[in-house]
């Protein structure tokens, strides 16, 4: 009886889901995987102040054509501000500006780039003049001669850069005198760039610090990364300064050039700004669209790719989570490993997504560990219960600090990606496993703490896999059939693996 | 491995997805189950039927209360304390005595007044019940078990649990604490199940960490062959669960006392798989048994019948 229904339920939600899917392939030829090497990809730039009721403007450097891309789209939001764009040889900038706006303040730009082929630009240029020193008195001197040490053993310019850029990337130990007058104790990349630029004005070589972005698929915000371009044999050449290599990779994208910041405002404070950066699958879509002779039906508009960017960087995320919610259905019911609290381990793999599985594992291990170290020494002072587990969440944000700060001294830059860290989950975790410990015995605590480890080790492995990422994201009816199979998890009466090792006994002979 | 799934299969084996989906899921109705998720409901509901249980000595139902402890405890020499929610035996201290300020756990472990404080404490927080609600302390008589279990149990109070399904009950063992189990009737720590043959009451052969044994491990006596005294007492307060709480599927935990006979501890709505292996049997070809012929058994007395002539072992 109500099991037909279940049947039935079923069956609908997977024609449903596989007929939507068939249909976007088989008809309007969306793409089943995901283009390795997209050619186009989407910037989106979110600025946002605090304006304090005066005239207000925001300039914002932007990106133009250069010889490997070219800027195919791109759109403004503006809210009521008035836009100008600026243009000289070097940059390209948005200038939005409003006589009085008071309070919250956003502003959008998007725009859609496109690689094309690299062809090796004309040589002719006319090189353009090497700008004069600002550099006086003792950094001066330290420049000049830290100029002649390297003159002397370089024999052109492309030597010479290399040469520079080899001094500048000495860690700080191993500097002279001259070096560290000139960069300081703490030398950001972007302050190097612009002692390099000024030595290189000394040796009237014209240069000049370029900042961009790398195209690809950010787990985080993406971060401008700077580079050094020298003008020799009648063009820019670029320099990558942390590497010293004189070619760049790829997907470098030049976004600005100079040692101005990429925006400024006046008339507001707390100024701030999102960049998101994701490939364009759209255009594959569209293009498949144009060229099936179908009128493309009405509800795709309303797909996911017609969110804004950041929220598409989210659905991409979420999408994935009812995978993970499937995969730990047949673990715990089919497989039957146990774990602490029924979801817990699809918010540990979540947060592996921050840290990268072996440092998740490391972190999430030595966290647990102390924590329950803590948790048994509270014991003895006989709290009551949540005083004691407010207790140990503020020992976790502590250890989770004590961790991050110790693997950044080692030079383990994974360490300070932990901040979404699930500290709560951490800490109900450990009183689980402290109260199992005690009432069950170690064994069991133990036993119940690396199944969960193991279903958020395979649940995160399972929602990262790109392409099945791709799937759900271009195909979400197929959550559906991921509803269908978890339907009819849900009436799986067989037995657990696990169980049959439990139940062995009763499979012998009895007599 | 899928050989070991048949096989365990045609042995009629019940599997924790198959008995919730089939049997908790279609017999327990939701609303039911605070009738015995809270020991003092199942407790007042037993005595209104007129069923016996472990007398009530006091509640603690708030964090305030915890100082009138010690006046509570006065009269008393001995006596136990449980949450009202607690589930597996979790959160249960056994006093069985008193030296001058502090108390003599069941281990002849000793513990401070500001201690057992703080278990009540931890008890009244939901530490120990499920889902972590707020719970009610239980004090209450200390179980003084019957002689027969003397030699073949170690330190705590062997309880005899009956699996009834629509009224009938399908199966039954007694678990007997042992040294590894702590004093406590619990099969996951180590005490050991042996199952009772429901026509006669005599036990059959035990399970201990899924080994079979003849034997208590701690007091070498004998586990089998032992009579159960009260049996058919016990069979009938079991049956009678049925009516108390409506529950369709469910473990009825009780404990023999020496003065005053059977006495329920608790009923359980998701009872545990563990019958089957101190039985050595399956439970699903006799839950599907009187799933046919339970429309047939009217009365108190014809499910009674029923069990004792259909669920009898044949090798005793």
């Amino acid at each position: 009886m109500s099991k037909r229904h279940l049947y039935v339920l079923v069956t609908m939600l997977c024609a449903l889901s596989l007929g939507a899917f068939a249909y976007k392939t088989l008809v309007l030829k969306f793409p089943l995987v995901a283009e390795t090497q997209a050619s186009l990809w989407d910037i989106e730039v979110h600025i946002s102040f605090h304006a304090k009721n005066k005239p207000v403007k925001v300039s914002l450097f932007l990106p133009k054509n250069t010889r490997r891309y070219a800027i195919v789209d791109e759109n403004f939001i503006s809210h009521g501000f008035g836009l100008s764009t600026l243009k000289d040889d070097q940059n390209r900038q948005a200038v939005w500006s409003k006589r009085r706006a008071k309070g919250k303040q956003s502003l959008y730009y998007r725009g859609t780039v496109h690689r094309i082929e690299v062809t090796e630009p004309p040589a002719d240029k006319s090189a353009p003049r090497s700008k004069t020193s600002t550099f006086t008195g003792v950094k001066l001197e330290a420049a000049k001669a830290l100029l002649s040490e390297i003159l002397d053993r370089s024999a052109d310019t492309s030597s010479l850069v290399a040469e520079l850029t080899s001094r500048l990337r000495q860690p700080n130990s191993n500097r002279d005198q001259n070096l560290l007058l000139l960069l300081g104790k703490k030398s950001t990349t972007e302050k190097t760039l612009y002692v390099a630029t000024e030595i290189l004005a000394l040796a009237k070589i014209p240069a000049r610090i370029v900042h961009g972005v790398r195209l690809q698929n950010h787990s985080g915000q993406p971060q401008f990364v700077h580079w050094l371009q020298v003008f020799d044999e009648g063009l820019w050449k670029s320099h990558d300064p942390e590497t010293g290599n004189p070619k760049l990779p790829d997907d470098y994208f030049t976004w600005w050039r100079g040692a101005e910041p990429v925006m400024e405002l006046t008339g507001g404070s707390g100024l701030n700004m999102t960049i998101s950066i994701a490939p364009n699958q759209e255009e594959a879509i569209e293009a498949a669209m144009l060229q099936s002779q179908f009128a493309a039906p009405k509800f795709l508009e309303f797909s996911l790719f017609a969110l804004p960017l950041d929220k598409q960087a989210v659905y991409r995320v979420l999408l994935m989570i009812p995978l993970g919610a499937f995969l730990l259905l047949i673990l715990r019911n089919v497989i039957g490993i146990k774990t602490f609290g029924t979801f817990m381990p699809i918010l540990i793999a979540l947060a592996f997504r921050e840290t990268q599985l072996l440092w998740g594992i490391i972190l999430f291990s030595l966290v647990v560990a102390l924590g329950l170290s803590m948790r048994f020494y509270l014991e003895h002072l006989k709290l009551l219960l949540v005083p004691r587990l407010a207790a140990i969440l503020i020992i976790v944000v502590l250890l989770m600090a004590v961790l991050s700060i110790v693997s950044h001294k080692l030079g383990l830059e994974r360490g300070l990606s932990v901040a979404l860290f699930p500290m709560v989950i951490l800490t109900m975790t450990i009183e689980r496993m402290c109260i199992v410990w005690e009432e069950r015995g170690a064994q069991e605590s133990i036993q119940q703490g690396l199944g969960s480890l193991t279903v958020a080790v395979l649940t995160y492995v399972a929602m990262t896999l790109p392409h099945v990422e791709h799937l759900l994201f271009v195909f979400p009816e197929l959550l559906l059939l991921l509803l269908a199979g978890t339907l009819l998890l849900g009436r799986y009466s067989g037995f657990r693996l696990l169980e049959l090792r439990r139940f062995k006994a009763l499979a012998q002979d009895s007599g | 491995m899928f050989a070991l799934a048949n096989t365990l299969k045609k042995r009629g084996v019940l599997g924790l997805n198959q008995r919730n989906a089939e049997y908790t899921l279609w017999h327990n109705p939701r609303r039911l189950y605070p009738l015995v998720d809270d020991k003092l409901t199942t407790k007042r509901l037993a005595e209104h039927a007129g069923l016996a249980v472990p007398q009530l000595y006091g509640t603690i139902e708030i964090q305030r209360q915890v100082r009138t402890l010690p006046e509570l405890l006065q009269p008393y020499e001995d006596f136990v304390i449980k949450p009202a929610q607690g589930s597996g035996g979790d959160g249960i201290v056994v006093i069985t005595g008193r030296r001058k300020t502090r108390y003599r756990k069941v281990s002849g472990q000793l513990i401070s007044q500001e201690a057992l404080d703080h278990h009540v404490d931890n008890i009244l927080s939901g530490l120990y019940s499920l889902g972590g609600h707020p719970d009610k302390a239980l004090i209450e008589y200390r179980v003084k078990f019957d002689p027969i279990f003397e030699s073949i149990s170690f330190q705590g109070v062997p309880d005899v649990r009956i699996i009834v399904f629509l009224g009938v009950p399908v199966m039954a063992m007694v678990r007997l604490p042992t040294k590894m189990s702590d004093g406590k009737a619990n099969l996951h720590q180590g005490a050991i199940g042996v199952g009772i043959d429901l026509a006669t009451g005599k036990t059959l052969r035990g399970v201990w960490n899924n080994e079979i044994v003849i034997e208590h491990p701690d007091t070498e006596h004998p586990v089998q062959g032992v009579q159960i005294p009260w049996w058919d007492l016990l069979l009938n307060i079991a049956a009678r669960s049925y009516e108390l709480t409506g529950l369709g599927y469910q473990g009825v935990d009780m404990v023999l006392d020496r003065d005053q006979g059977p006495l329920i501890l608790e009923l359980n709505a998701r009872p545990g798989l563990n019958i089957q292996i101190a039985n050595q049997a399956g439970l699903e070809p006799r839950l599907k048994l009187v799933e046919q012929c339970h429309s047939e058994l009217s009365g108190l007395e014809a499910r009674l019948a029923f069990a004792k002539e259909r669920f009898q072992c044949p090798s005793t």
